[in-house]
């Protein structure tokens, strides 16, 4: 799975470039792993609810938008971070089956599983032993 | 007898030790910061990261830690000190390494103490956990609250 997190303008293919500078993003962490189905994508995306997440496909590419929301009142004391829209793009590969991509969202964290097509998934081929 | 212009390594140690202190000014909690708050490096060194603040009755600190498991979150405060345990729970224990393309988030067992600035009431204080934020809400104690002084005019 390949990353294309800044794409380039001239490329017609990409269909959404990085959001505008003045609103910079986070790009949120992630684990992607193999499942017995596809593809996983687990993404920590802090103070982001359920309807503040985007997750779309253009011509193979997955991009995740979140948008933070923190509750904390009073006057600021000490910030050892900063919320800010998260922002970050992979490029699937053909494999996987883009009508059947499901997501949720769990205590901050999205899970994005990718189902690879019927026919790109492993078979079981049994073997029979000859005598 | 050593002079000035010899080499001293107690000095040369006072200069780098100054030099690594003004590096690292910027990494201090407190200290102004623009910067995003997901560098591995400070979340190895301080998790979770917390952002604290304050009104007339209470202090207010938010600790930014997705994906943890809500029963093993602790929150204990003694006087002035507070301490955050909890535990970020793994995906799944039965994927493989192997099957890894990424591993970027972290999983395990954490704890972090810190100072608060005033000493709060620790038989009032509530913790929410929602959508990855861990938002505490310590009321002051009375002793820390601000008195007003009615100045008398002789």
């Amino acid at each position: 799975m390949k990353e294309s997190t800044v794409p380039q303008k001239a490329d017609k293919q990409v269909p959404e470039t990085r959001e505008e500078t003045r609103t910079r993003t986070l790009t949120p962490l992630v684990d992607i792993f193999e499942t017995s189905e596809g593809l996983a994508v687990v993404a920590d995306l802090p103070g982001v609810e359920k309807d503040g997440v985007s997750v779309g496909v253009e011509n193979s590419v997955l991009t995740i938008k979140g948008a933070p929301k923190s509750a904390q009142p009073g006057d600021v004391l000490a910030r050892e971070y900063e919320l800010r829209p998260f922002f970050r793009q992979f490029e699937l590969s053909d494999a996987v089956d883009q009508e059947k991509i499901r997501a949720e969202m769990k205590y901050g964290v999205l899970t994005i599983h990718l189902p690879k097509l019927k026919e790109q998934q492993p078979k079981k081929i049994a073997v029979t032993v000859a005598s | 007898m050593i002079g000035w212009t010899t080499w001293d390594p107690w000095r040369e140690l006072d200069a780098l030790r100054r030099e690594v202190e003004r590096v690292f000014e910027d990494y201090r909690i407190g200290a102004p910061r623009t910067r995003a708050g997901f560098l591995p490096g400070l979340m190895a060194r301080a998790y979770p990261l917390l952002n604290m603040s304050e009104d007339k009755d209470n202090v207010y600190v938010e600790a930014l830690a997705p994906g943890l498991n809500p029963d093993t979150i602790e929150v204990s405060v003694l006087h002035d000190t507070l301490r955050i345990a909890g535990e970020k729970t793994p995906i799944t224990a039965e994927i493989k390494p192997e099957s890894f393309h990424r591993n970027e988030r972290g999983a395990g067992r954490f704890v972090r103490t810190m100072t608060l600035p005033t000493e709060v009431d620790g038989d009032k204080v509530k913790a929410e956990y929602k959508n990855g934020l861990l938002l505490l809400t310590l009321p002051k104690h009375e002793k820390a609250k601000p008195k007003q002084i009615a100045v008398q005019v002789a």
